[in-house]
């Protein structure tokens, strides 16, 4: 498959990354030759092969529906960038 | 002291030969005149190491001790540790101060071992050659033109230059074991699940596994005792009995069988590594092993595989990065999407935006099928693979990485020339199994080769045997690089 500068337009939008004329340009020839690598992928034959998401075949465990969390709102929010009264502060989104 | 093991390092504080303080303040004090020229550390806190050094000498005094009690050991600055600044080598959180302890931190911390500072890596853990960090290139301590390997270049460059004890790694494709080998020390991956991923910051959740980094075998499964555990905050984390990892470390290696795969030793492997390598399996005939040859026909597929699943993976943990609750926010913006855009353009370096951009590709709409599972699916064949060969063997050897140490800056233009570099490595995280590098021999530039040994799940005891025992015989691990005098 070939990736479109468009492509990566989409993809950067997507993604929530701001991305200039110039460095869309360098990521496509990037992802690009990228793909090239993981293109060896698709000539292999995997009919009947269940797909592996862990190296483990275990079951999610299950816990009892109660409250482990400790409030911190307050050391948790120290770390923000910007908070007001227990809140997160954003640009305004609805006018 | 600075070459002692850790077993001799604990004598010594028990004994009261040196105080924990003493010993911290050794390595502080190696810290503060070398690591300008490694840049082994993003953060030393003298202080907060120095207040644990204490409280371990009170522990000694009362005879409350753990194998590590006392010990000066580096933490990777992927592990939230309470009150240290911990950045993952990124801007984006360059700033931050970590609220809370990962489970690795925990673990030793109860254990009353000293934090002696977060070493440097490359960002996010994305990298071979710790190139990507935000803050700066490591130097290999045994040539200062050389990558120390990544992304756990810190952890290594500072074992490796005595500015240690031993350190914590993390490894997703080969982030432990490749430093390990370029910096000439020994390190291990353990299975998969083993050691909790609580706290320690995401990359690629299906393949990250910590683990430790130090001078030998011996000192691996001091660490090792420490850090393995079941945790309930990981909900991948194994609920297993705990083990003794130094159990095994004395058995002799009569009729252990080797097998070495033929893809191991094919194209692609350096002309010096290759004797090394050969050299190290004749000294394990030696020891009275057998070898069997085995093929993992799947594992040329890692690569692809893993640069479709771990940027999946990281594409979706990152995306939590937004300059909202915590990390690095744009000072200038127009709305929320800007801010968002502009945040994560200018707090995320170029290999972090590079493989977010390909997980966010091989995840949209309409390409699932063809990337992401099928991927998946060539998972469980590279992992077949290793189940066949276990049939034959007991551990598998070969070469860590193909070449010794490149150059700084030699790879860095090139993503997929970088991403090759981890050819052998990689099929171990995607099968799940442990896998660790031991010191084997100098290569034609005299940088340090490494010997991978690769166990079937949960056989860390016995590649920690046969690691050993190797190291009895030989004495690679107990070189140090020249110009690491303080």
């Amino acid at each position: 498959m070939s990736l479109s500068i468009n492509d990566v337009y989409k993809v950067a939008r997507l993604a929530r990354l701001g991305m200039s004329e110039q460095e869309a340009q360098t990521a496509h020839d990037q992802l690009s030759n990228i793909f090239g690598l993981i293109a060896e992928m698709q000539a292999v034959d995997t009919n009947g092969i269940a797909p592996m998401s862990h190296a483990q075949d275990i079951t999610q465990r299950l816990r009892k529906d109660v409250v482990t969390e400790l409030n911190q709102r307050e050391q948790f929010q120290a770390a923000a960038p910007q908070a007001k009264n227990g809140l997160y502060l954003v640009p305004q989104v609805i006018e | 002291m600075l070459n002692s093991s850790l077993q001799q390092l604990g004598a010594a504080l028990r004994s009261k030969k040196i105080s924990s303080v003493e010993l911290t303040q050794l390595y502080l004090d190696r810290i503060a005149t070398l690591n300008s020229k490694f840049n082994a550390y993003i953060t030393v806190n003298e202080e907060m190491s120095l207040a644990q050094a204490r409280a371990a000498d009170v522990k000694l005094v009362q005879s409350e001790t753990n194998a590590l009690t006392g010990i000066p050991i580096a933490q990777k600055d992927i592990f939230c540790a309470l009150g240290w600044r911990t950045t993952c080598g990124s801007k984006m959180l360059s700033d931050f101060i970590a609220p809370y302890d990962a489970h690795v931190i925990e673990q030793f911390n109860s254990a009353g071992a000293v934090n002696i500072g977060k070493t440097n890596m490359d960002e996010f853990a994305m990298g071979s050659s710790n190139e990507t960090s935000y803050f700066g290139t490591v130097k290999n301590p045994w040539n200062h033109k050389a990558v120390p390997g990544g992304s756990s270049g810190g952890s290594a460059a500072a074992v490796s230059a005595r500015l240690c004890a031993a350190a914590t790694g993390t490894d997703t494709g080969g982030s432990i074991r490749q430093p390990a080998a370029l910096c000439g020390i020994s390190g291990l991956k353990p299975t998969y699940g083993v050691v909790s991923r609580y706290g320690m910051i995401a990359f690629a959740s299906s393949l990250d596994q910590a683990g430790p980094m130090a001078h030998s075998a011996e000192d691996l499964a001091l660490m090792l005792n420490v850090m393995a555990g079941f945790d309930e905050r990981d909900s991948t984390s194994l609920q297993r009995e705990s083990e003794d990892y130094t159990r095994d470390l004395n058995k002799p290696l009569n009729g252990l069988r080797i097998g070495l795969p033929k893809e191991f030793f094919a194209a692609g492997l350096s002309a010096d590594v290759a004797p090394a390598i050969e050299a190290s399996i004749a000294e394990y005939k030696k020891l009275g092993a057998s070898v069997v040859d085995i093929s993992l026909p799947n594992s040329r597929l890692s690569i692809p595989v893993y640069y479709v699943l771990a940027p999946a993976e990281a594409s979706s943990n990152l995306s939590r990065y937004d300059g909202v609750r915590y990390g690095y926010r744009a000072s200038e913006y127009t709305n929320l999407a800007d801010m968002y855009e502009k945040s994560r353009a200018q707090g995320f370096g170029e290999e972090v935006k590079r493989r977010i951009m390909i997980g966010t590709y091989v995840l949209s709409h309409g390409y699932y099928d063809a990337y992401y599972l099928q991927a998946q699916k060539i998972r469980r064949l590279i992992a077949q693979d290793f189940d066949e060969a276990f049939k034959q063997c007991d551990v598998i050897m070969g070469p860590t990485t193909p070449t010794t140490a490149f150059n700084l800056g030699e790879k860095n233009d090139d993503p997929v020339q970088m991403y090759l570099s981890d050819i052998y490595t990689i099929a171990v995280n995607l099968a799940g199994l442990p896998g660790m590098s031991i010191p084997a021999g100098f290569g034609g530039n005299d940088l340090p080769i490494g010997l991978q040994i690769i166990g079937n799940y949960f056989d860390e005891a016995r590649m920690l045997n046969v690691a050993h025992q190797y190291q009895q015989v030989t004495d690679w691990h107990t070189r140090t690089p020249q110009h690491i005098e303080g």
